[in-house]
């Protein structure tokens, strides 16, 4: 620990309680660092490419996740280390960003830093390599554009689409039925995406799941579906034509949100109380069904009376529907919110072809099914499987493809997957290493080793010869000069991977070389790292 | 420079083989503790709770047994749930399905060994349920025109799944209340209509199937015990003080009189909602909530039998049987839609006085009465029952049925030899073991009953070489037996579900390199 001196000197002390803290500087601390992320990097390593293996993970709670997802496995690892903790974020925001390419990243941060561990071996200093890193990954970024091919597709030709949604998902344990999957999300994405203006708002799709039944059942509901029944045993199941009501307030006498009291003292006022309560359930009732609603969907609950002349008043209704699937409905329906039955008009009432109920095996599992919609933009993806960790990990997998979807609608560049740009923009930054004068030189290199890596992990996880494998794509594509050449993770016998229609979105991949360039950075400017001792 | 801490203190992280490891071993015991309840002559397990009262349960049933284990073992908990699962989907099968996953396990643990990538076992395992589903497809026997061949399909089922637990001695009773429990649903999939009331007292055999509906709840005093072409009222309402709802009221009162006052005030306001009630012009009146005396004794006068306190279910059930609607308010007496039913009356099940409802309305719902010498007998007899019923109204909707006995595994694992010498590659392997994995549960099924396994498994082997064989195992006899004589049945779909959750568990547990366990979460000192 270093201490400071003054003129006579003593000790004086600058952190607080430091006898109390361990520390770690100089080229120790960024060792230290480096192997921490690094340490990350190798977790997920197996993870990535179509052949990569799962993690299960145990929660403090002793649930179980089984999952091949970068950012999940991350998330639920419950890491300590300050560093391994960067990586994790760094998973994290490639997935609020792209949602696809969590795993890649992060290898690909690892990859960077066991490159710099070695150039700081040979006393470069870090500020020097965390440049030279920045200039690399702008040349393999604008490489990348270079590289990059626009694919059309509209409306009625979506098989492009499919085809990139089916890269994402042959990663994934659901790569037995990743064709349909692939389809149900593209057309799930292109039933909510805004064309024009090239957006999509994936909060119009839901993804429910329901354990039971196989992977193949899962479907696409033009809908919502929401895990609700109706209020009461005996209203009808099915209702055509709906006119929905969508309410915020409960069916219950009013709770002013002043303090109150309302005194009774005399038999009177006691039973003209118990009038006005009647009335004001009556009145509730009243005011939907004279609106013309046909069914009532309401976020709160229901008192038994008010149940009662619902059912009484053949008006089916819905209670305890949650703040997100009531927008959804509302979305979905046409219907406005309604906060107050004395605001509820007829223009307000939502439009449905048909609401109704299903039932599941052997237990009592019942969903509200809202189909035929005046605004059929918001869809519901329904999920079988079987068992929940197979549902959650579908979840997930079709989560990462409604992203890419997404993003191809945004931006219709794609580049060749199956590690192909990653070599390709290894050889294009090697070539432009050359010249740059200086240290740097040394650093942009290093990226280009760093780029391989993911072509070699993608080799490792399919059972090939790593370096082997590596090096003839690398001549194949260097003599052919063609940009497309791959690594054959499905012994499918091509190299070229526009045969093996592998592909991502552009910005995914610009994202991953970013983010992961960024996080490298930083870690390496990190030159002393101050802990609270553990006791 | 190795790193010290990449995680919390107390969680551990396995990696490779050892994760691989750890998770076949975790798999495979749970597999081998249901492996003996499996077959007509599987043992039973006594499951003693660590709860308070130490409670034992004593089943067979592989869903509850798994259920009442607390694991710890990350693969073990896969397995566990798609044991429940199969419960929740076709009631059936709990067992098998562990059995088939730890099988299949087992034998991808082999081929691991022999340096076969987890990844092409998995492609080949996939390939081989595809082609033993087809197999069973080809198989399946489809008699839903045949009404009466139907019925006595379902009577092999519902025999077949009996057979394994504690009702095999009655089973053919026991069957029969099932099938006809299920036939009356008419197809609909709701076994909540279907009753099951437990009695000690008896003998299984004294169990009988009600076609009115019971409620395990006795009649008021001083109201009659019997009425004939009852109207029944079902509501669920306050009969004790009919509280003002609306927040904040309160009663401030400044003298004795005016308590009193307000008292007489409530009691007018309970009376009046009882001549409400009354004026629908019922002879009975079920509520879910309480019913104070005061209430009570208005229906006792007006002879109206009122019944307090039935449960929540009971209400729904009830409503559904009779047809009535359930109520909380009573303004409109003219709209309200009442229950009928030709007869109540209370009757005596052993020393318990119940209310029996008869000549209900929607021949719909039933009332199992199952009585038995202990709580443990009831309580097996009521987990194996709601196993057949929940098997036979999968049937009614899906009704491909094919044999039991080991034959479905036999037909299965032969065709998938047959994929397994076609295929090229190191796939072919992981087909074969397929089909070995397949064939542990007739072995197991043999083992169990104390027979020669090895020898009845290639005896049964060579059986099925022939066209369109029909033998399986034979118990009781101990031989290979003709199990479309024998009447030995099972349900395509339970099959399926098996076949299929089996293998996505256990391809799911293949997938694993590496296992994190998270610091279990501090619990305060409670103890």
């Amino acid at each position: 620990m270093a201490l400071a001196f003054d003129e006579f000197g003593r000790p004086f002390i600058i952190i607080k309680e430091q006898e109390q803290k361990s520390r770690l500087r100089g080229l120790d601390a960024q060792k230290a660092n480096i192997s921490a992320g690094k340490s990350v990097a190798r977790i997920l390593r197996t993870s990535l490419g179509p052949k990569g293996m799962d993690k299960m993970l145990q929660s403090p709670d002793g649930e179980v996740t089984i999952t091949n997802d970068g950012a999940t496995i991350l998330e639920q690892m419950d890491v300590d280390n300050q560093i391994a903790k960067l990586m994790v974020e760094l998973s994290r925001s490639q997935d609020y960003e792209i949602g696809d390419g969590t795993t890649g990243v992060v290898v690909m941060a690892g990859a960077l830093l066991e490159q710099a561990e070695r150039l700081l071996e040979r006393g470069i200093h870090p500020i020097r390599i965390a440049e030279g890193y920045e200039m690399a990954s702008r040349i393999a970024v604008e490489h990348l554009e270079h590289i990059a091919q626009k694919f059309n597709f509209d409306a009625t030709n979506v098989e492009p689409l499919v085809q990139t949604c089916m890269t994402t998902l042959s990663s994934k344990i659901v790569n037995r039925c990743k064709r349909s999957l692939a389809e149900i999300a593209v057309k799930a994405v292109m039933a909510v995406a805004d064309l024009e203006r090239k957006d999509v708002n994936l909060d119009l799709i839901k993804v429910e799941g329901k354990v039971g039944g196989k992977l193949e059942d899962t479907e696409l509901i033009y809908g919502i579906v929401v895990d609700k029944d109706m209020s009461h045993p005996q209203m009808p199941k099915q209702i055509e034509d709906a006119k929905i009501a969508i309410l915020t307030c409960a069916f219950e006498p009013p709770k002013p949100k002043t303090k109150h009291k309302v005194d009774i003292d005399s038999v009177e006022k006691f039973q003209t109380l118990r009038k006005q309560e009647q009335k004001y359930f009556d009145d509730m009732v009243q005011k939907c069904k004279d609106v013309g609603a046909t069914l009532v969907i309401c976020q709160w609950g229901f008192d038994d009376e008010a149940n009662h002349l619902l059912m009484h008043r053949n008006l089916p209704a819905v209670r305890w529907v949650g703040g997100v699937e009531l927008e959804l409905i509302a979305i979905a329906t046409g219907g406005r919110i309604v906060p107050r039955f004395q605001e509820l008009t007829p223009e307000k009432l939502g439009k449905a072809g048909l609401v109704r109920e299903k039932s599941f095996g052997t237990t009592k599992d019942r969903m509200l099914y809202i189909e035929h919609c005046a605004n059929s933009r918001a869809v519901t993806i329904f999920i079988r499987g079987g068992n929940k960790m197979m549902i959650e990990e579908t979840k997930r997998s079709i989560h990462d493809s409604l992203c890419v979807a997404r993003n191809l609608i945004r931006n219709n560049s794609i580049v060749y997957g199956g590690g192909s740009v990653e070599i390709s923009c290894s050889i294009a930054v090697e070539a432009a290493a050359d010249k740059y004068p200086g240290v740097e030189q040394y650093a942009i290199r290093a990226f280009a080793d760093a780029l391989d890596s993911i072509p070699m992990a993608l080799a490792e996880n399919s059972g090939l010869q790593p370096i082997e494998t590596l090096s003839a794509v690398k001549s194949q594509q260097l003599k052919e000069n063609n940009p497309y050449c791959g690594i054959d993770c499905n012994d499918v016998g091509t190299n070229d991977m526009r045969e093996q229609n592998v592909f991502e979105a552009l910005i995914g991949k610009q994202q991953q070389i970013f983010l992961a360039t960024q996080v490298v950075k930083m870690i390496l400017k990190i030159d002393d790292v101050i802990s609270p001792n553990v006791y | 420079m190795a790193v010290e801490k990449l995680f919390k203190d107390e969680a551990t992280e396995e990696k490779g083989e050892r994760a691989r490891m750890a998770s076949f071993v975790g798999a495979m015991a749970i597999a081998d503790l249901v492996k003996t309840t499996l077959g007509p002559k599987g043992m039973d397990k006594i499951l003693q709770s660590t709860g308070r009262g130490h409670s034992v349960t004593v089943t067979n049933d592989g869903a509850t047994i798994l259920k009442s284990l607390h694991i710890d073992n990350p693969a073990a908990k896969v397995l566990v749930d798609i044991s429940k699962v199969q419960d929740d989907e076709v009631g059936d099968g709990t067992t098998s399905v562990v059995v088939l996953a730890g099988e299949l396990l087992r034998e991808a643990e082999k081929l691991v060994a022999t340096k076969i990538h987890p990844m092409t076992i998995i492609s080949g395992y996939r390939m081989a349920a595809e082609c033993a589903r087809n197999a069973l497809l080809e198989k399946v026997v489809d008699n839903k025109e045949d009404a009466e061949k139907f019925n006595s399909d379902l009577m092999k089922i519902a025999m077949t799944t009996l057979s394994s637990k504690i009702l095999s001695q009655d089973k053919e009773h026991f069957a029969k209340l099932a099938v006809d429990a299920v036939m009356r649903l008419k197809g609909s999939t709701n076994l909540e209509a279907i009753q099951i009331i437990k009695k000690p007292g008896g003998s299984l055999k004294d169990s009988f199937l009600d076609e009115g509906f019971i409620l395990d709840k006795k009649i008021g005093v001083g109201q009659p015990k019997r009425i004939e072409n009852a109207k029944i009222l079902v509501a669920n309402t306050a009969m004790d003080t009919d509280k003002v709802k609306i927040y904040g009221a309160r009663v401030r009162v400044d003298s004795m009189s005016k308590v009193a006052e307000i008292e007489g005030a409530e009691k007018e306001k309970m009376r009046e909602k009882v001549q409400k009630i009354i004026a629908h012009g019922i002879n009975c009146f079920v509520n879910r909530q309480l019913i104070y005396n005061f209430p009570e004794e208005l229906f006792a006068d007006a002879g109206v039998l009122a019944i307090e306190h039935a449960d929540f279910d009971g209400i729904e059930r009830l409503a559904l049987v009779t047809g009535g609607e359930i109520a909380s308010t009573f303004d409109n007496p003219e709209s309200v839609k009442l229950g009928h039913c030709k007869l109540i009356e209370e009757i005596m099940i052993g020393e318990d006085k119940l209310i029996h409802f008869s000549g209900v309305e929607m021949g719909q719902a039933c009332t199992i009465v199952l009585r038995g010498a202990s709580f443990h007998v009831l309580d097996e007899a009521e987990r194996s029952l709601h196993d057949a019923l929940c098997v036979l109204s999968q049937t009614v909707n899906d009704s491909r049925v094919l044999l039991g006995g080991g034959w479905p595994e036999m037909v299965m694992a032969k065709a998938v030899d047959e994929l397994a010498r076609k295929t090229p590659g190191k796939k072919s392997h992981a087909i074969d073991a397929f089909s070995k994995a397949l064939l542990a549960i007739p072995t197991t099924i043999a083992d169990n009953a104390g027979l020669d396994s090895a020898e009845l498994i290639a005896k049964l082997r060579a059986e099925h070489h022939k066209e369109g064989s029909t033998a399986g195992i034979d118990v009781i006899s101990g031989f290979v037996g003709d199990m479309a004589e024998l009447g030995i049945s099972e349900s395509f779909k339970v099959k399926q579900a098996v076949l299929l959750s089996a293998t996505e568990a256990a391809e799911m547990i293949l997938r694993v390199d590496e296992i994190v366990t998270c610091a279990p979460r501090k619990r305060e000192d409670r103890m």
